[in-house]
């Protein structure tokens, strides 16, 4: 039974699923409590599938990029879980792969996924959706609206980058993919996991988060 | 073996720290320090501090249950620093403390800072007494807390109303040209120094703060002396006598937090004193208190100085201190919080 949990959009949710199907779902829509949130949702999901936590045989986590603060606490969530559990070290998935991934079905060519990065900054991806699977062509990257190239700002688009910058976003918005699904990020990752997926040999990644900025820090000087 | 086996985990400023205590015994303390990285910014930066714990959560854990020489299926309870402290820091560690406790199916407790800090003298001196006055000395408090139960009825009778003591240790060390963090090398420095070289200001000592303050304090007004001081000299193209200003400045800051504290004994009728936080491995903070103790008839406890800067082990103490008193657990959804009044010792 896997574990999916992703913190990184404003969904805060965990997933169980069989190696078959989703057993399990729980999800909540806040950004600023993922801390208090997550684990209880978990405890959910696990009381929803009617399984122990000792039946759990992977965990996997988004990686982000996604504001700093809620992704570690996903990160660290999975890290320490599958430490009690005596599991392997978890994988990370890109994020915004899990929303490429949840357009599959209701469209197919180029698309651009984009999310909050606060700072009036967006994480970006570019990606290529095809009937049973979405590759990343680019990305994953941080920069203002505006600077993102004119192509990519055209293309339809996932996430909540393009409601909050109608402005700079022209393509199509897709309405129904916001967040991150938890369900979805599980599919994924049993498939790239599976072999399942031309890119499962890179797409599952070290499990920490993807910052792409670096610390506001000045350093001293003497 | 019928003591309870609890892991501690401390993340509220930059030290990830790992205890495990059994009762009132400390098996192991592991402690990850991302201080280094934060030396050549002049201070902690929270960020830095946040991804530092997040790194070193789980190889700190599982270095501590080794040392230790326990599973961690063997552990009992889990506790953690819920606050206070920063934010983003305590968050890493508050989900952990969840995520193990969920994964070993044991209870959770979320426990205040400033109250771990006095009981892990348990692990060093024993029971606590009660009631023990709790002087707090470190770079993020300065607090004298009554504590007549430390698992939980703590009161505060007075905090600092401006920087911690230990960060006037840290601003006055950056004047005088030592490297952070300021504490030991003032401590260092000052051995050298005479402490009635210069007269430095004693906060909130007069009459009228007595009055409205009276277990309070105050080191911004110090700070700034010993820095407009410093400047004079320099403006005078005179040498700055370090030695002297470090010894003068310890003293005016040891002088206020000992007399407020033995003053504190007296009147609430406490006959233990008990100093935690990092400033309490200043020497002559020590020396100092256990001069005045003496005289007023008090006993003083200090615990070993690794026990007194921030660790795992003493939110471990704390645990087991409420498992054995049968304190309610905290529930899965308890939040960090960084302003957590120290009243309010769990969760
Ligand atoms: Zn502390």
């Amino acid at each position: 039974m896997l574990l999916a949990i992703d913190t990184a959009t404003g969904i805060v949710g965990a997933a169980l699923h069989d190696g078959e199907r989703v057993r399990a779902e729980v999800v909540h829509h806040d950004v600023r409590r993922h801390g208090e949130l997550l684990a209880p949702a978990i405890q959910e999901a696990l009381r929803e599938a009617g399984i122990p936590a000792a039946e759990l045989t992977a965990v996997v986590c988004g990686v982000g990029p996604g504001p700093f603060t809620g992704l570690r606490v996903g990160v660290v969530t999975a890290l320490t879980l599958a430490h009690g559990l005596g599991l392997p070290t978890p994988q990370g998935i890109c994020s915004l792969d899990a929303l490429a991934h949840q357009v599959m079905g209701t469209h197919e060519g180029e698309l651009l996924v984009a999310t909050d990065a606060r700072r009036r900054e967006v994480y970006w991806a570019h990606y290529a959706v095809g009937p049973t699977d979405a590759r990343r062509i680019a990305g994953p990257g941080v920069c203002a609206d505006a600077d993102l190239a004119e192509q990519l700002r055209t293309l339809p688009t996932v996430g909540r980058g393009a409601e909050l910058y109608p402005d700079a976003f022209s393509g199509v918005a897709l309405p129904d993919v916001r967040d991150v699904r938890p369900g979805a990020l599980a599919e994924l990752a049993v498939r790239l996991r599976a072999g399942d997926h031309p890119d499962a040999e890179t797409a599952l990644l070290p499990p920490e988060p993807l910052y792409l900025r670096r610390p506001d820090a000045v350093e001293m000087r003497r | 073996m019928d003591e309870p086996l609890v892991l501690g985990i401390e993340t509220s400023c930059d030290e990830t720290g790992v205890g495990l205590v059994r009762g009132e015994t400390l098996l192991f303390d592991a402690i990850a320090s991302s201080v280094e990285e934060h030396a050549r910014f002049g201070g902690v930066v929270p960020e830095v501090a946040s991804r530092a714990h997040l790194e070193a959560m789980v190889p700190t854990i599982e270095r501590a249950c080794r040392e230790a020489g326990v599973r961690l299926a063997d552990v009992d309870a889990v506790s953690v620093t819920a606050g206070p402290g920063l934010a983003g820091a305590l968050l890493v560690g508050v989900a952990a403390a969840k995520a193990l406790s969920l994964g070993l199916g044991v209870p959770l407790y979320g426990v205040n800072h400033l109250a771990a800090h006095v009981a892990v003298d348990v692990v060093e001196h024993g029971p606590l007494p009660e009631p023990t006055m709790g002087l707090l000395v470190s770079g993020g408090h300065s607090n004298l807390l009554l504590v007549p139960d430390v698992t939980h009825d703590i009161r505060s009778l007075g905090a600092t109303i401006d920087d911690a003591a230990g960060e006037a240790f840290d601003k006055v060390a950056r004047v005088l040209g030592l490297p952070f963090p300021g504490g030991p090398h003032i401590d260092r420095a000052a051995r050298e120094g005479d402490q009635v070289a210069i007269d430095f200001p004693r906060g909130l000592t007069s009459g009228r703060d007595m009055e409205r303050h009276r277990f309070d304090y105050s080191f911004s007004g110090l700070k700034t002396a010993v820095a407009r001081w410093v400047q004079a000299r320099e403006a005078d193209g005179e040498p700055v006598p370090v030695a002297d200003v470090a010894a003068s400045f310890q003293e005016a800051v040891v002088d206020v937090l000992t007399r407020k504290a033995v003053l504190a004994c007296s009147e609430h009728g406490v006959d233990d004193l008990l100093i935690g936080g990092g400033v309490a491995a200043n020497s002559r903070l020590r020396a100092l208190a256990q001069e005045r103790c003496d005289r007023a008839g008090i006993r003083l406890r200090v615990p070993r100085p690794g026990l007194c800067t921030d660790n795992g082990a003493m939110v471990a103490a704390l645990g087991a201190q409420m498992v054995t008193r049968g304190r309610d657990a905290s529930r899965l959804d308890l939040p960090a919080d960084s302003s957590q009044p120290v009243e309010q010792v769990r969760s």
